[in-house]
């Protein structure tokens, strides 16, 4: 046993609640301890059911073991969690691609993509396996036993984590799931652009919103500027009641969505991405 | 060890987090800290305490409960703030391959002890 291993058995039988399982069981995965490795992160997943690292790392553990099927599922849960996991992306292309359907491994590589443009493993991995379309008969590598599952494929393939939707002309989310209701586009000054977040002719807590976000992209950008972290991209509030994330839209105009918190942060920030690019088109269509 | 740098020394042990404080969220004033070289924990402190402010406003006018967690995400890492008892905020300047997930979680749970 290295000593690594072995201060990592120590902490999580001292605090075995806590979150040493995820180190521990990926040391013995590396290692080749898999068996041990599943034993960890079975009972880690126990614990912490919703948690997306967990998932994610129990497909790498079955994907290792040769259990196709349940690491496809394992990730497919990672993906229910959170989204935006580019890991558990990648992880699905590769058992696509392990089961020669090459198509859908380019689809979810892409998706990847679409989440960490800057990774360039994924662009190299498509340029790999070429453009989306199905291949030839024959040119495919051999499907694997057992086949992935179906219903897998169904909940993976859910409209959160789907290709943006062509937008319609006339309004800033015009084609964005759900409509306007709970997404607001709001300008420098704090005043609502489009979108609201109660139905009604009058949307009185949109605009109290649409007031207390006046210039917070400044503010923001200016955080993130003086804290050496760049530009920024985006804010997320957690509350008992929602979830909601701001996004720059264009210049100092910011993009609001907020969801009730049952819908994981991931989603509410795919939908965010997709609501700021659909409100860019617009506001280029207005100037 | 006090209850307070338990917390900080419990976050910063996430890997990718660069630093750990506790700040008063009113004045955006430090309490403790424990912080790798380079970042500037008043800096922390007095831009995340504003920044609180105002998305508390904004709940409150969203008609929602305060917020328990905040992330602002930049594109060279993130600043996290969970919120704490008696106006205290536990802050986190992370780097852009930490774990956020895994922040969140010790954060969510330190904060709440924080007294």
């Amino acid at each position: 046993m290295t000593d690594d291993i072995r201060g990592l058995t120590a902490r999580l039988a001292d605090e075995p609640g806590s979150l040493a399982f995820l180190e521990l069981a990926e040391a013995l995965r590396r290692r080749g301890q898999l068996d041990a490795a599943h034993k960890v992160a079975r009972g880690g997943l126990a614990r912490y059911p919703g948690l997306a690292d967990a998932h994610d790392l129990m497909a790498r553990i079955l994907s290792d073991q040769g259990d196709l099927a349940g690491a496809f599922d394992a990730w497919a849960s990672a993906l229910q969690l959170d989204p935006m996991r580019t890991t558990a992306l990648k992880g699905i292309a590769f058992l696509y691609f392990r089961a020669g359907e090459k198509a859908a491994a380019v689809e979810h590589l892409q998706r990847a993509l679409e989440v960490d443009p800057d990774d360039v493993s994924i662009r190299q991995a498509i340029a790999r396996l070429g453009p989306a379309d199905p291949e030839p008969a024959g040119a495919a590598p051999a499907s694997p036993e057992p086949a992935v599952p179906q219903a897998a494929v169904a909940s993976v393939a859910s409209p959160a984590a789907a290709p943006p939707q062509e937008r319609a002309a006339s309004g800033p989310f015009d084609g964005v799931d759900g409509g306007e209701r709970g997404l607001l586009l709001v300008d420098a000054n704090g005043l609502r652009l489009g979108g609201r977040l109660a139905d009604g002719p009058a949307d009185p807590a949109g605009d109290r919103v649409a007031a207390q976000l006046a210039g917070v992209s400044r503010e923001a950008a200016r955080a993130t500027r003086l804290l050496g972290l760049g530009t920024w991209h985006a804010i997320a509030l957690e509350s008992s009641d929602g979830h909601v994330v701001l996004t720059p839209a264009s210049g100092e105009t910011v993009l609001v969505a907020a969801r009730d918190a049952a819908l994981p942060m991931g989603r509410v920030a795919l939908l965010a991405e997709r609501a700021a690019r659909s409100a860019r088109a617009w506001l280029e269509e207005q100037s | 060890m006090t209850a307070t740098q338990s917390v900080l020394d419990r976050v910063t042990r996430v890997p990718g987090v660069r630093g750990a404080l506790v700040i008063a969220a009113s004045d955006g004033l430090v309490v403790a800290e424990q912080l790798m070289d380079g970042v500037d924990g008043q800096a922390v402190a007095a831009l995340t305490g504003r920044l609180v402010g105002r998305l508390v406003r904004t709940a409150e006018g969203a008609a929602m409960r305060p917020p328990a967690f905040i992330h602002l995400r930049g594109e060279e890492g993130s600043v996290l703030a969970a919120m704490g008892p008696d106006d205290l905020v536990l802050v986190a300047v992370v780097g852009p391959d930490a774990n956020l997930g895994l922040a969140r979680l010790e954060m969510l749970d330190a904060a709440s002890r924080l007294a």
